[in-house]
């Protein structure tokens, strides 16, 4: 269970956001383009800090302006996929999915192990010592799901995860990623511009207007809000 | 030379050919000048080679004071391009990615030395760790004396060669997309794991360069070193304060040192393309 309430002052607005995504729950957020949902992710991961506000993932506080708690990103144990998924263009793919293990204080033959075993598991292992500017968007979504679920994240935040994948392999992509969500029953975030995207990935929609939650309940509920102007064309498309 | 231009647009309209009125004169004329320029870079150079046998060349090479200076040269550049890259780089990586107050200042006074003139350099230097000097005579205390020394020169090298290679690191770090950064930290890079794992591999290709740039500017200081390590073969005599001396009394020597530097020089501009050529 994660629960978030931050608030933090941004460019034009300030972001307040209190919200709270169950275990095996997916939470979508939309809203127009800087309305503050990447920055959200940034608040939760750990690369923002709140101005003020407390986050909490399970029994762990991550942060906590009134007991003075900021968990460094490095230990919140959270997988975000950011938009352009920022696979490390200098490893192949296997160095990239093995890049968090290493960083804990993994054998390398369980690294070796545990890697090869994720790579099957997302149909990757063909791949896995090609250089990662060669992959298509649909492979970079992959590896990068992969790098994050290798090390068993608690909470998974995913910034428009099939932006950058093909149109045509959009729905299979879709499919998997849900499943992939499913099985790993943790609290997920998804930012997305994509209806479908909501309605397939998504447990829960919350609409984010300026840095407030302006609508937040069943994909049916949000998406019945048809006097809201970004919802009636959101879902209009 | 005008005239002569307009006569060539007119002709130029009356045989309906494409529209390049001008071009040939202006390109003339630019070649001229870039022939010219070539030359005049190239001719000095060129000169070493046709003033010196390759007879004399070689045996000026089994010369003392030609192999001191040599190796003298080399282990004193190596070693402040060492140095320069040791303090140079975390220095470079904290400015490219944390702002705190003060910073545009650390940043000028690292610039400061390529304005400043080597022989300024030199007397600031000898004012500071002279045997009299600010710190010297704390140092002369216990015995320690820079100045004139080889410690001396690799001081000036640093203090002269330093800014080339920050100066590009630091751009090389700005360079690295920050996104990077956030994604290693989200997997549990610590600080540290990600300067070493992500953002020094990703401006690799210019911290190197960096690097070669300053032993370049290294192995030529020629002022600081002069006024500051003094003029003593085997242990302060670089190349160019041997050229210095040795092309008043034998000039075959001081060639055959000038063409090492320029063979040293021109693998210096050949090592930096391949080296940026090759960015990930």
């Amino acid at each position: 269970m994660l629960s978030v309430h931050a608030v933090r002052r941004l460019r034009d607005f300030v972001l307040d956001v209190t919200l709270s995504v169950r275990c095996g729950e997916t939470l979508v957020l939309v809203g127009e383009n800087g309305a503050g949902k990447s920055t959200v992710l940034n608040l939760i991961s750990g690369l923002l800090p709140p101005d003020r506000g407390e986050i909490t993932l399970g029994e762990r506080t991550l942060f906590s302006s009134g007991e003075r708690i900021d968990v460094p990103a490095e230990h919140r144990s959270i997988g975000h996929l950011f938009q352009s998924y920022a696979l490390f263009p200098h490893m192949t793919v296997s160095e990239n999915v093995a890049f968090g293990l290493r960083c804990r204080k993994v054998t390398r033959p369980e690294v070796a192990f545990t890697v090869a075993k994720q790579l099957a598991a997302m149909h990757l292992s063909d791949l896995a010592d090609v250089n990662v500017g060669r992959l298509s968007g649909g492979q970079r979504q992959r590896v990068a799901l992969a790098r994050a679920l290798v090390l068993d994240p608690e909470l998974l935040l995913l910034d428009e995860p099939l932006a950058a994948v093909d149109m045509r392999a959009q729905a299979a992509m879709r499919k998997e990623l849900r499943d992939r969500i499913r099985n790993a029953g943790i609290p997920c975030i998804v930012v997305t511009h994509n209806l479908r995207d909501a309605l397939e990935l998504g447990d829960r929609l919350c609409l984010l207007e300026e840095g407030r939650v302006a609508a937040d309940g069943t994909p049916e509920e949000v998406l019945g809000m048809r006097e809201n102007g970004f919802i009636a064309s959101f879902a209009g498309r | 030379m005008d005239s002569t231009r307009f006569r060539q647009e007119r002709e130029v309209l009356r045989h309906g050919g494409r529209v390049r009125s001008g071009v040939a004169p202006l390109t003339l004329l630019i070649a001229v000048l870039l022939a010219l320029f070539l030359l005049f870079v190239t001719l000095p150079v060129a000169s070493l080679f046709l003033r010196i046998s390759l007879e004399a060349f070689l045996r000026s090479l089994a010369e003392p004071v030609v192999l001191d200076a040599l190796s003298l040269s080399l282990v004193t550049a190596t070693v402040s391009t060492a140095i320069v890259v040791l303090f140079g780089t975390p220095l470079a990586l904290v400015n490219a990615r944390r702002d705190y107050p003060g910073r545009a200042l650390v940043d000028t006074l690292t610039d400061l030395p390529i304005v400043l003139p080597p022989a300024v350099a030199g007397i600031a230097l000898l004012m500071a760790f002279g045997r009299r000097g600010v710190v010297g005579q704390y140092l002369d205390v216990f015995g320690i004396s820079i100045a004139f020394t080889t410690v001396a020169v690799v001081l000036a090298q640093v203090f002269v060669a330093s800014p080339f290679y920050i100066r590009q690191a630091r751009a090389s770090f700005e360079a690295v997309d920050r996104l990077y950064e956030d994604a290693a930290r989200t997997l549990g890079a610590s600080p540290a794991t990600v300067a070493l794992r992500i953002t020094i591999p990703l401006a690799w290709s210019g911290l190197v360069s960096g690097a070669i740039l300053s032993f370049a500017r290294a192995l030529g200081e020629f002022g600081a070193t002069i006024m500051f390590a003094g003029n003593f073969q085997g242990r302060t005599q670089t190349m160019p304060l041997a050229i210095y001396t040795t092309m008043q009394g034998d000039l075959d020597a001081a060639i055959s040192l000038a063409i090492i530097l320029v063979v040293i020089s021109f693998a210096v501009i050949a090592a930096v393309k391949v080296v940026t050529r090759r960015r990930i």
